[in-house]
């Protein structure tokens, strides 16, 4: 039995109109009760409780971080830091996954394309999804992987090992002093790698588009150029450019929040550090999944 | 040496029938003992008997589960943050492990607190470094990183640090542990020092008789999670009490 079987028979299941008797309002409520459905099911683990539970702490520390933001200024060499090495930590990766993903995108939707005979749309394609999705996306992921868990290792391992108890005892504001330049660190290098993969994949799915598909490199160009040139309504740059760069700076400030609070939680040894670091990237990486929802939602309704 | 019936409100540091588990292990069984102004106060006893946790509550990094633990009168756990930070810019903890920031150099480690609660400037910093690297013996670490130096030099630096805003009240957490004799004898010295000129209020926690003899003025035995034994560090040092006899050793009599 191919996967495909069970899902053709729920959605045959769901087509199917509904009872006489059935309200009118039935068909439109269903989804939402199957989300409903699917988060209470979820609520009856205790691991989901918890994690739901740790949302307070980390939004706590987010605002108290942005109470402090005058702090910055005091905090600049460590901001610069930071962002060096979230530079050097993620750029080639970025580059790499960025041109794969255009390539992909390309490929895959060129070949739809192909059979109604519309392949020379694929630079729109392309375009569009890499600045509004993918590299804002890929980014995160690839900075809640690299960044994220080495925030929560360093920042878990002054915690096992008294640091952060040595802090307490100096009067240092631990939030002034680590938090805040990290997350500020990670709102600016994630729209600066999300450029950068955004550009490369574009590259790429121009290169599969010249090779696989048969689309003059200019004809591409010009079609990725034009699917950008709609003007945002805040300011001047293209929308789906714009909107890709404010998520991407959303997701910048997630993935450093939940990783420096999962570092400053961490307890009992280098088997805490562990547990620390792997916890900020799987945290990162849902939190930015469900933000990206929220976000495409409020800046395409 | 103090005079052990010393007015009440210069008790420094107080514990009352202090109680603290973690989980179901209970460490902390009803402590109680006090420190008046300008007394050294020695915390003896076996590995894991609480003698790091008991420190922790003084400085406000562990909270009793019962009992009161004062600091100039007032209950540690009850002060509000501000307090607590205004409290702290006064006291000195020396960690057990060091505890250095490990991506600050020694200098930077050291500048740390000041840069933070002084108005200092940056000579006037630099000053205070030397000063204090020179005061533990180790004037030239100051460019190093914590990874560069030995675990009886990350002590020292310790050490230093909590010492560098002259504080009233000072908690060491094993101070001599992985110094040579030397040194050990001249750190010994410097607490014994800043004691008698500063009129500073210790807690140390300690293994090295030679140190609780020479620093100390008074010793608490720890056991059971009580406070089994306190007396004058003389006394102390010819026990009577026969687990006390037992944890000494043989030795003791004789120091
Ligand atoms: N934060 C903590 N969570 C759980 N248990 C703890 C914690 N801190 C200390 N303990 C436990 O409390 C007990 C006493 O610890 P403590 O560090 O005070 O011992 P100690 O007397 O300083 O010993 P040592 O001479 O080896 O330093 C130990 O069994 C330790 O495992
Ligand atoms: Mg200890």
């Amino acid at each position: 039995m191919t996967p495909a079987v069970p899902s053709l028979a729920i959605a045959k299941a769901l087509q199917a109109s509904p009872p006489e008797w059935a309200p009118a309002w039935l068909p439109d409520a269903l989804p939402l009760a199957f989300v409903a459905g699917v988060l209470y099911v979820l609520w009856q683990l205790e691991r989901f409780r918890e994690a739901i539970g740790n949302v307070g702490s980390r939004i706590d520390l987010a605002w108290s971080a942005l109470v402090r933001v005058h702090h910055l200024p005091k905090r600049l060499r460590w901001f610069f830091e930071q962002l060096y090495q979230s530079g050097i930590q993620n750029l080639h990766v970025v580059l790499l996954v960025g041109l794969f993903m255009g390539m992909i995108v390309s490929l895959q939707t060129g070949i739809e394309l192909a059979r109604f005979g519309q392949e020379g749309q694929i630079g729109t394609i392309v375009a569009a999804s890499m600045t509004r999705e993918m590299g804002p996306f890929i980014t995160a992921i690839v900075l809640a992987a690299t960044t994220g868990s080495a925030l929560a290792a360093e920042l878990g391992t002054m915690s096992v090992s008294d640091e952060l108890a040595a802090l307490d005892v100096m009067s240092v504001d631990k939030v002034s002093f680590l938090v805040l330049p990290r997350i500020a660190a990670l709102m600016i290098i994630g729209p600066v790698l999300t450029v950068l993969c955004d550009t490369i994949g574009i590259f790429g799915g121009g290169f599969v588009a010249t090779s696989q598909l048969g689309v003059g490199w200019s004809q591409y160009t010009t079609t990725a150029i034009s699917a950008l040139q709609e003007q945002g309504g805040i300011i001047p740059v293209p929308m789906d450019v714009y909107a890709g760069l404010l998520k991407s700076i959303v997701f910048g400030a997630i993935i450093a929040v939940i990783s420096c609070a999962s570092g400053l939680e961490a307890r009992g040894g280098a088997l805490g550090v562990g547990r620390a670091t792997s916890r900020a990237v799987r945290d990162s990486i849902i939190a930015v999944i469900v933000a990206n929802y929220f976000l495409t939602f409020f800046l395409y309704r | 040496m103090t005079d052990l019936k010393s007015s009440s409100e210069d008790i420094i540091i107080r514990f009352k029938d202090v109680y603290k588990s973690f989980g179901r292990h209970d460490i902390l069984k009803g402590i109680s003992f006090e420190v008046p102004r300008g007394q050294v106060l020695g915390l003896m006893g076996g590995s894991g008997t609480g003698k790091s946790v008991t420190l922790r509550h003084v400085i406000g990094l562990l909270k009793p589960d019962s009992g009161r633990v004062e600091v100039e009168g007032r209950n540690v756990p009850d002060l509000t943050k501000h307090e607590l930070a205004d409290l702290r810019k006064r006291m000195g903890y020396v960690f057990q492990e060091g505890a250095l920031i490990n991506w600050l150099t020694v200098a930077e480690n050291l500048a740390l607190p000041l840069q933070e609660n002084t108005k200092l400037s940056k000579s006037e910093i630099d000053d205070l470094i030397a000063e204090k690297l020179k005061m533990v013996h180790i004037p030239d670490a100051g460019e190093k990183l914590p990874s560069e130096i030995s675990g009886g030099m990350k002590k020292r630096v310790g050490l230093a640090r909590a010492l560098i805003t002259d504080p009233d009240i000072i908690l060491y957490d094993e101070p001599n542990a992985g110094l040579d004799p030397q040194i050990a004898r001249s750190i010994n010295e410097l607490m014994r020092e800043i004691a008698d000129q500063h009129h500073a209020t210790a807690l140390v926690v300690e293994h090295r008789l030679e140190c609780i003899e020479t620093v100390c003025d008074e010793v608490v035995f720890l056991y059971g999670g009580k406070a089994l034994v306190h007396e004058k560090t003389a006394d102390f040092l010819r026990p009577t009490h026969p687990q006390l006899i037992e944890f000494l050793g043989p030795e003791a009599r004789n120091a």
